[in-house]
């Protein structure tokens, strides 16, 4: 194939090693440990326009461009990084990671624990958004990044780029939020319950201890993922893409064998799922998810909890999102008018549900190219191309 | 070059004030008067150009249904609201009159006079709904539900026992002329007010 013009074409991913050892929240300390990420664009001789991208649930370091000419698909946000794009890579440096905890080359339960020379499994300390940020801030330090022209994610990436504005204030100049919540509700956390009990109690789970035993909880890592799959998408969505459509015959057989195109659609996706990513992952970045509440700490005052603050945000939410509604955002915005902190904010209208924030849609580019262009004019990084 | 209202509003907000504009449009006031006054605050506004246009300018815009009234904002928590244009297309104008009101001590409202000379003569003689600059939509597609005219605004305050600090008209490209001063309500195009609450 041919790259396109719009993309950052062929990127080699890189890994760095930290030997500083990272607390974390959950008390425990981890020792030493890897991030992988990518980068986009040319960090300037002032070191100023570089972006942060953190991401969701199930991301990584791969956020744009390929890794090889034979790639069907580029990076999971290439919609929005690349020449011209929202984040447009003439002007920005780049920076993607893949989180701790992951399991696409950073450390994580799949690495080796270097105290049994095993691999880590359900040993691996719990990490959360706190912690990322951290290990993030870590990362930049080694990249010569002493503040990000912007912090940039959505869904559980935008609690990562709020999590910033609160912990280094003086390292982010600005912060993108969207499709995100400043806590996850009752249901939200059931959801998440209902995935880590499908993974647990897969008999192939082995109480955590699965590759020890070389098995992967498949079926629990398919189900959780069909389940997730479908607070990512609306019921409009859904409906106007599968309906009640049949797969071959348009008879019932009456068993239960996939009948419904939409049930053919979630079995495949859990499959490929299950196949590509690590159980303990997915329990873990869930945990990350419930535990996120900024508010906890100031009597449950979101606004209070907001005060150190010092950057101008962005809240975008999407119109038919039912995973973190608009009205979780508007939360959000609302403490920060109380809190007398920059924001502006923007709810998109999309059929998309949840998913929306990885497409592409006019009003969202317009929406976040309009703000990253007044970033870099602020940062005097020259005009779109 | 600022509209008409706008100009007469940018000249009455005092250096350093709190504001909140509600239906900011294109952001044009709050950013010159971030700019020139040190002005610090939110615009409010549904319209997805004026709130991309908001963005790029690095105005802080927040995307909120005026008729969902203000609830998100703190009494008091502002020294100044500004209305411009926006009172006749609310689903009720004394409400929001309120609640400017809540959230700050003043409030500038700016709305087409329905009572201007030449609406008179689109009604009066013609037979017609008036049409011009200041209401350029057709009777059946109009966003502007609630058209009023200056006295009926200043019955309003009455009632609502606002004082009228200050007003002023605004007259196809100037700021209004000896006879709109005058009789503002025969020959001001624009009405624009600028209310307090009173204290006791």
């Amino acid at each position: 194939m041919t790259v396109p013009h719009d993309s950052v074409g062929l990127i080699t991913p890189q890994t760095l090693h930290f030997d500083e050892p990272l607390p974390l929240a959950c008390g425990r300390t981890l020792p030493a440990y890897d991030l992988v990420f990518e980068t986009y664009g040319t960090l300037n001789a002032e070191r100023s326009n570089a972006v942060l991208i953190c991401h969701a649930l199930s991301g990584h370091h791969h956020a744009a461009g390929y890794h090889s000419p034979d790639d069907r698909k580029p990076g999971w946000w290439d919609a929005h990084i690349g020449p011209g794009k929202s984040i447009d890579t003439n002007r920005f440096f780049v920076v993607s990671l893949n989180n701790l905890g992951g399991c696409h080359g950073s450390t994580g339960p799949t690495s080796i624990n270097p105290a049994s020379g095993r691999p880590w499994g359900p040993d691996f300390p719990m990490v959360t958004v706190d912690d990322w940020v951290h290990s993030q801030a870590r990362l930049a330090d080694r990249l010569g990044i002493a503040r990000f022209a912007a912090v940039v994610g959505g869904s559980l990436g935008g609690m990562q780029a709020l999590q910033w504005a609160l912990s280094y204030p003086d390292r982010i100049a600005n912060a993108v939020v969207i499709a995100a919540t400043p806590k996850l509700s009752a249901q939200n956390i059931a959801f998440n319950e209902v995935a880590r009990q499908a993974i647990r109690s897969d008999p192939d789970f082995h109480d955590g201890y699965y590759l020890d035993h070389g098995s992967v909880p498949r079926r629990g890592l398919r189900l959780a993922r069909m389940v997730g799959h479908i607070t990512y998408l609306s019921e409009g969505a859904m409906g106007s893409k599968f309906g009640r459509d049949m797969r071959g015959s348009q008879n019932f057989n009456f068993g239960y064998d996939v009948e419904f195109q939409v049930e053919s659609y979630l079995r495949y996706q859990g499959d490929t799922f299950s196949n590509l990513f690590d159980a303990h992952t997915y329990l873990l970045m869930t945990k990350a998810l419930d535990y996120f509440d900024p508010a906890a700490d100031h009597n449950d005052d979101l606004a209070l909890a907001m005060a150190p603050a010092r950057c101008p945000f962005l809240v975008v939410s999407f119109s038919t999102d039912w995973r973190f509604p608009p009205s979780r955002s508007r939360e959000l915005v609302n403490a920060l008018i109380r809190a007398d902190k920059a924001v502006s904010y923007a709810n998109i209208d999309s059929t998309h549900g949840h998913d929306a924030f990885l497409m592409l849609d006019l009003r969202y580019q317009e929406v976040f190219a309009a703000f990253m262009s007044r970033v870099a004019r602020d940062l005097g990084l020259g005009e779109q191309s | 070059m600022m509209r008409d209202d706008l100009a007469v509003i940018y000249d009455w907000v005092p250096t350093g004030a709190r504001v909140l504009d509600l239906g900011c449009g294109d952001g044009t006031l709050l950013d010159a008067l971030a700019r020139d006054k040190n002005v610090t605050g939110y615009g409010l506004e549904i319209d997805p150009g004026g709130i991309t246009a908001c963005l790029a300018r690095g105005v802080n815009v927040i995307e909120q249904n005026l008729d969902d009234g203000l609830a998100n904002f703190d009494d008091s928590a502002y020294d100044l609201v500004v209305m411009t244009q926006a009172l006749q297309a609310l689903r009720r104008p004394d409400l929001m009159l309120d609640e400017m009101l809540r959230v700050a001590e003043e409030g500038i409202i700016t709305f087409p006079n329905f009572a201007y000379w030449r609406h008179r003569v689109h009604l009066g003689l013609r037979g017609y709904m008036p049409v011009s600059k200041s209401l350029p939509y057709a009777w059946y597609d109009t966003p502007n539900i609630h058209l009023s005219t200056f006295n009926d605004f200043e019955h309003l305050c009455r009632e609502k026992n606002l004082k009228i600090i200050d007003r002023a008209v605004g007259i196809g490209g100037n700021k209004g002329n000896r006879l709109s001063r005058h009789w503002p309500n025969l020959f001001g195009e624009i009405a624009i007010f600028r209310v307090a609450r009173r204290r006791y």
